[in-house]
């Protein structure tokens, strides 16, 4: 249903966009069929004169069951629901898988942009943890590149106040909170140019919060990140 | 307008604040000061509906800049990014808090309680006229915190802190904390307001009527009320919390010392979530008094639609962090969340199909009150259905904070807060005001509503499920969110809510003018059996001037074979 209207570009996204397309199976049926029976009532029993309303209280067996059985129907669908949601978010959410050839990335919302740390030649985020892989980050600001099925696991934090980081083409959607960094990942699955949105109210500056996220080649990367250096040496 | 009784006698619940019988009462002490259970309605009704109109106007300026943006709006001017912010936040606010909550419980809830049961008036008078004064209080504050340097609070109704308890942030010193004062000031009236409904639906009710006998627009206002008051009081302690990081610089919500912005969510949802039901409760209690008397048919199952309603509210504390699956909360929590969220769709489904079991054998009058009414669960079920996506964490990741979510819980909010509340003015207006409201108006204006609102929001699902996320003033500096196609539906939304404004005037057109010049009611109009209906329309002051009604049954024997007429009203001796 969603990839009708936004591709999908990361490993999770036809996971997730398979979850939404389950309940909608779901959901669709049971609202067109109690629709259904509720304007077929309406006009079956409609006001007709001489025709008075019968006397019935609910406590019907041979009627209550019309209710009791689509009920207990409801309550199987609720476990598919669940179960197909929770395996979803389990795997985007609470795990966190790695690989030899993985890079990290830091993510930093403030108002208003998005600042991004990539890792330089050497392949490694620097940080306080690792200040030897400091000295060749690139720093870029509402510009995120990155190469396609690589694993990137990212770092994210908020300077000021909470903000929400979302790339709606990987179905991927984290607030960011002052005070605490967040972990995550993502693994991209065609190369190209998208949106970057905050999804968290922010302030004013909130409806310019915008970035683009480049997803490239290995190639392509090499030469942007060469263009970087060649930059930062004049 | 009626002139109270100045007869006391048939009082059978001797209380104070009933000294002004015995003489003519003035303008102020009838309108403006009354302990009037009627009246405290009517003034809960008119706010309520004077802020519906100060709602309506904020969205229809925020609609223009989203259709158009950048234009000069008539009757407005240019909506400028900060007072964009402040009008998406303050309609929101406003819309739940200022109307939905006066006009659904209060108003309702005053106006029907007493009829209802069979007494006089609210058990604690005085304290209801409080309720009323302090909740008018709240809507000047929210009113005027527009006018102060800087404009109103702009950092979403939801209030998240850091943004909403640093003003260097928000960059509204004044604006953020009169939001945060009215919200706690109106929260205090509807505490004293929901004491006030429960004391009087356990204490007051009328000789022989049996807790099964009570109407269930009165068990669905007592639960709403007992919701209210269970979950409200973590908000208003968060509230101060807020207040107090905002002017006295505390760090409860500020991790730059100590404090935790997730902490607020918490507080906000714990109460959030609930609220919903709060509001939900009483417009489904509305369509369960409706529903029969158009059908004359009793309704299906009473016991277990009640105690659906008492499970929808018990569950409704289990679900709050839904809102906040991926705000940073271990993730972990997300999966028991979605367990008790999708868990809440078995009572109110079964409340759903219990009501359109109701048409049933039915001999349906399509009515204003009966096609309101019908409008609210076929509505309803849209918003009920839609909020499954929401509640399961795997399909809430790409939903959270886009348009989808804007258009489930319109399609939740709209059936309750205006749905609901027209099935009910229209059904009880005669016995408010003592005429009757013009049907064929009242038609034209319902078909002139359903169909703008069902077109408002179908294109803002579309455009939520395509990525579009929420309260960004203008989606050009988005490439995504800028084709031609998602503005065009952008102007199909915005041109349908004129059209739904537009008709809204012919309702208060019809609503002020039948209350002068419409047709006198009588005492039952739609030939229904609940004891609201066996006093004059409109009831003098202390309601049964002849003495307090005796109940022999429930509140719902329509159709009832063997008998001349096809109800059976509960005072009725057998």
């Amino acid at each position: 249903m969603i990839e009708f209207y936004i591709e999908q570009a990361s490993t999770y996204a036809h996971e997730i966009d398979n979850v939404i397309n389950v309940i909608g199976v779901i959901t669709t049926f049971w609202w067109a069929l109690t629709t259904a029976v509720f304007f077929y009532f309406i006009w079956r029993f409609r006001y007709r004169e001489g025709v008075p309303s019968q006397y019935v209280t609910g406590k019907e067996k041979h009627l209550k069951r019309w209710v009791n059985i689509p009920h207990y129907l409801i309550i199987l669908c609720d476990m598919v629901v669940i179960v197909a949601a929770v395996r979803v978010w389990y795997m985007v959410k609470q795990d966190l898988p790695t690989s030899d050839d993985m890079r990290t990335v830091r993510i930093i919302g403030q108002q208003w942009a998005w600042s991004f740390e990539h890792p330089g030649p050497d392949g490694k985020l620097g940080g306080p943890d690792d200040l030897a892989a400091i000295e060749d980050n690139i720093y870029t600001v509402d510009e995120l590149h990155t190469t396609v099925d690589t694993l990137y696991h990212y770092k994210l934090e908020a300077r000021d106040v909470m903000h929400s980081f979302s790339v709606p083409v990987f179905r991927l959607k984290q607030d960011a909170l002052p005070g605490r960094v967040i972990t995550g990942w993502w693994q991209a699955t065609k190369t190209g140019e998208w949106d970057i949105q905050c999804a968290e109210m922010c302030g004013i500056g909130h409806g310019i919060m915008a970035a683009r996220i480049f997803v490239e080649t290995p190639e392509e990367h090499e030469v942007w990140m060469q263009a970087q250096a060649a930059l930062a040496k004049k | 307008m009626s002139h109270p009784a100045t007869d006391a006698e048939g009082h059978g619940h001797g209380h104070e604040g009933h000294d002004d019988h015995h003489h003519d009462p003035s303008f102020w002490e009838h309108y403006i000061f009354s302990t009037d259970h009627k009246m405290i309605a009517k003034q809960y009704l008119l706010t309520g509906m004077a802020m519906a109109v100060i709602g309506g106007f904020l969205v229809y300026c925020f609609r223009m800049q989203l259709a158009f943006p950048g234009m000069h709006v008539p009757f407005y001017g240019v909506v400028s990014p900060m007072e964009y912010n402040a009008l998406v936040t303050n309609h929101g606010t406003i819309m739940i808090f200022w109307v939905a909550m006066p006009v659904l419980i209060a108003a309702f809830g005053n106006f029907c309680i007493p009829l209802m049961i069979g007494c006089d008036d609210m058990v604690f008078p005085r304290l209801n006229r409080l309720s009323y004064q302090v909740f008018l209080l709240s809507a000047i504050v929210i009113v005027a915190s527009f006018f102060v340097p800087n404009g109103g609070f702009g950092g979403a109704w939801t209030a998240y802190p850091p943004l909403s308890g640093n003003a260097e942030y928000s960059l509204t010193p004044l604006g953020g904390s009169m939001w945060v004062l009215a919200v706690a000031l109106e929260f205090a009236a509807f505490l004293i307001g929901g004491i006030n409904f429960v004391t009087t639906a356990m204490n007051s009710r009328a000789p022989g009527m049996k807790w099964h006998d009570v109407p269930m627009i009165v068990w669905m206002i007592c639960i709403a009320s007992i919701l209210f008051m269970a979950s409200v009081g973590p908000l208003i302690a968060g509230a101060i919390m807020l207040l107090f990081d905002q002017q006295l610089g505390t760090g409860f919500f500020d991790p730059r010392v100590g404090g935790d912005p997730i902490l607020w969510q918490h507080l906000f949802w714990f109460f959030g979530h609930p609220e919903v039901y709060v509001v939900l409760l009483p417009a489904t209690g509305m369509v369960a008094e409706v529903m029969p008397v158009f059908a004359r048919k009793k309704l299906f199952a009473y016991k277990t639609i009640l105690y659906t309603a008492v499970g929808t509210g018990v569950l409704s504390f289990f679900v709050w962090a839904h809102h906040q699956f991926i705000s940073g909360i271990d993730p972990r929590m997300a999966n028991v969340f979605t367990v008790t969220t999708v868990l809440i769709s078995i009572p109110i489904a079964e409340m759903m199909f219990l009501y359109i079991a109701t048409l049933y054998g039915g001999s349906i009058r399509l009515t204003t009150p009966m096609l309101w009414g019908l409008a609210f669960v076929a509505e309803f079920l849209i918003g009920g259905v839609t909020g499954i996506y929401l509640g399961a964490s795997g399909a809430d990741i790409y939903f959270h904070d886009t348009y989808f979510v804007l258009a489930h819980f319109h399609y939740t909010f709209f059936p309750i807060a205006f749905i609901g509340t027209f099935t009910g003015l229209t059904y009880w207006y005669p016995k408010m005001f003592g005429r009757m409201m013009n049907p064929t108006l009242g038609k034209i204006h319902f078909w002139g509503t359903i169909i703008p609102y069902n077109c408002i929001f179908i294109p803002l699902f579309v455009l939520g499920a395509a990525g579009q996320h929420r309260r960004i003033y203008n989606y050009n500096h988005f490439p995504e969110l800028s084709t031609p196609d998602m503005q065009a539906l952008r102007i199909v939304a915005t041109v349908s809510l004129l059209v739904l404004i537009a008709f809204q005037f012919l309702f208060l057109w019809n609503f002020f003018y039948s209350m002068w010049f419409g047709k006198k009611a009588p005492k039952n109009p739609w030939r229904a059996t609940t004891l609201e209906w066996t006093t004059e329309s409109p009831p003098p002051h202390g309601n049964w001037p002849d003495g307090l009604p005796t109940v022999y049954r429930g509140a719902y024997e329509y159709g009832v074979p063997g008998r001349d007429e096809d109800y059976w009203p509960q005072n009725e001796p057998n």
